[in-house]
């Protein structure tokens, strides 16, 4: 194993010690509650609901798991000051940086493989309970595999924020970089908006400050393919290639970035 | 700007003109030097000691010799190698001053992860991490998460790691911080063996006997500035700061009317005196007066000056 994927399995195996995967129980008992819920209070509609809203927790419990671990990755090895004994290792800086990325991902990665699976046996257990006239009512298959594209769009997503929150890390404190990822966040969502500013706004400085915003912020609206997955619609593999492209650019140069100002750090 | 001829081969830490400026104040930021013109040679196999009060410098240049910070100017190699470079680092061990551990890992698990830092393979990382947490005293507790570990086993942890990688140098700053006596007997004995076996150690204190005990060299560092560099033994034997005289079958009325030559004088049983004289008096001219009264001379010795003397001495002279 190189020291990269050292660092990396240290990064999950931290997570893990933190008990960070205890957001699954969570999220188990919040499909679970709601499948008997749903089941009483809707008619025909709770496998849609449950999709929606299993869909929906997996992106909130991710973007916490996120931005809370990915913001303190380098700020909690400075603070503790464990950077001292780390780089007097043979690695470089920026495989501290990659590495600890890489970590996080590993921890969101097993994160959403087991609440996929946790998602898809609530949904099995649902449909093995419903009536004939429900099932034929429905739309999509109660274990549709589109979900699996919208997951796996929302876990490239969560990598982006990922890669934002470790790049605020490298020099900020925590409540700051927090701050600064949850807002590129919110932002990220209304790109399209920042496109077409000039349509609302006449001033030129505004619309140039919109436009470089536009190129600077991530686009983080098209990773979110949940209601095509939940109502049928199609999610082609091009656009599925297309997005994931575009997410690697962007983490790449998020990571590039991230390296560079933390291999100019001093730790005093 | 000048190039620095470093001689790269037979040093193991090699700085010339090293200086380090911090910034601080707010608003205006105005520079702070932590370090000035620092040119130290350590040669390979040797124990050094790297000596000074509290913020002379000397985490600091253990900091620019690691790379956790850079230099304003100057320029250093370790191991012939310039500093950051990871060949270097292979080579080199370095226990922090109050080290911090992942807490979440056990001493074990610290082991294995650094050993897979340096490249090691699986049957190499527990052999070396049974050899060395045996060495340090923690092997019962291997297992136990480091959270639970006392500042001292903190250290001994410490000090487990940086010989990890057999290292040809070894940097420790502050090595016996937080252990109690018995700790740091055995990590005198530690870094002994280390030097027989040719190993190159480079330990910052502030207790001077430790120092005393176990370097070779020292250098002194007051207010980021080299006060003093070289060998102990040259330091010190030069510094003869006086004699002891110690006579026996002499009577009380003698030692009283010599007593005012002294500079000390200690009553050590019947009839049995410890003189001690300072540098201008000579001593030869003291034992011709006792003998002649009937006095016996049991010895002459000496009066080194010690670490500590020098180093209050020349730290003073320094600020």
């Amino acid at each position: 194993m190189t020291s990269l994927g050292w660092i990396a399995v240290n990064g999950f195996r931290e997570s893990v010690r933190d008990k960070v995967l205890y957001n699954l129980v969570a999220f188990a008992i919040l499909l679970m509650g709601a499948s008997l819920v749903l089941g009483q209070l809707t008619a025909g509609q709770d496998l849609k609901i449950i999709k929606d809203l299993g869909l929906s927790a997996m992106s909130i419990f991710g973007l916490f798991i996120a931005v809370f671990i990915g913001i303190g990755l380098v700020f909690k090895e400075v603070e503790r000051r464990s950077i001292y004994n780390l780089l007097s290792k043979p690695i470089r800086r920026h495989e501290v940086v990659v590495g600890k990325y890489a970590g996080l991902v590993l921890t969101l990665t097993v994160n959403i493989v087991i609440m996929t699976v946790a998602l898809y046996a609530v949904l099995a257990y649902v449909a093995w309970g419903e009536n004939e006239f429900a099932r034929q009512a429905r739309e999509t298959p109660a274990l549709d595999p589109a979900l699996l594209k919208a997951i796996a769009l929302l876990l490239v997503q969560l990598m982006v924020v990922t890669a934002i929150a470790l790049f605020f890390s490298t020099f900020s404190t925590p409540i700051l970089s927090a701050a600064l990822t949850f807002g590129v966040y919110v932002a990220g969502y209304f790109s399209a908006d920042l496109r077409n500013i000039d349509q609302v706004v006449d001033s030129r400085l505004t619309q140039t400050l919109a436009r470089g915003l536009y190129y600077t912020l991530p686009n983080l609206a098209p990773f979110d393919v949940a209601s095509q997955a939940v109502h049928g619609l199609p999610i082609t593999a091009g656009y599925m290639a297309v997005t994931i492209a575009y997410a690697i650019v962007y983490i790449a140069i998020l990571l590039v970035a991230g390296s560079a100002v933390f291999s100019r750090r001093e730790f005093k | 700007m000048v190039a620095f001829p470093l001689v790269t081969v037979a040093f193991a830490i090699e700085t010339v003109d090293l200086t380090k400026d911090y910034s601080v104040g707010f608003w205006r930021k105005r520079p702070r030097r932590a370090l000035d013109r620092l040119s130290l040679q350590v040669e390979r196999g040797e124990v050094f000691g790297f000596l000074g009060p509290n913020g002379a410098g000397k985490t600091t240049t253990l900091k620019l010799l690691l790379q956790l910070v850079f230099p304003t100017a100057g320029r250093a190699q370790l191991l012939g190698c310039p500093l950051g470079d990871p060949a270097a680092k292979r080579r080199l061990g370095y226990l922090p001053e109050q080290p911090y551990f992942y807490d979440y890992l056990s001493a074990e698990e610290l082991m294995d992860y650094f050993g897979g830092l340096f490249g090691l393979g699986l049957s190499e990382r527990r052999r070396r991490t049974n050899a060395l947490l045996d060495e340090v005293g923690i092997g019962a507790e291997r297992r136990l998460q480091l959270r639970k570990f006392s500042k001292g086993m903190l250290q001994r942890v410490g000090i487990a790691q940086a010989l990890l990688n057999e290292p040809e140098l070894v940097i420790l700053d502050e090595p016996m911080s937080g252990l109690d006596p018995l700790g740091r007997r055995d990590v005198r004995g530690l870094i002994l063996r280390l030097r027989d076996r040719g190993c190159t150690v480079f330990f910052s204190s502030h207790v001077l006997s430790d120092a005393e005990t176990l370097c070779s060299k020292v250098a002194i560092l007051a207010k980021g500035c080299l006060v003093a560099s070289g060998r102990l033994s040259d330091m010190l034997a030069l510094q003869v700061r006086g004699w002891e005289l110690v006579v026996a079958d002499t009577p009380d009325a003698l030692v009283a009317a010599l007593g005012t030559r002294a500079t000390r004088v200690v009553r050590i049983g019947e009839g049995r005196f410890s003189l001690e004289l300072p540098l201008g008096a000579p001593p030869e001219r003291m034992v011709a007066e006792l003998a002649a009264a009937g006095a016996k001379l049991v010895s002459l010795t000496p009066l080194h000056e010690t670490l500590e003397d020098f180093f209050v001495q020349r730290v003073g002279e320094g600020t």
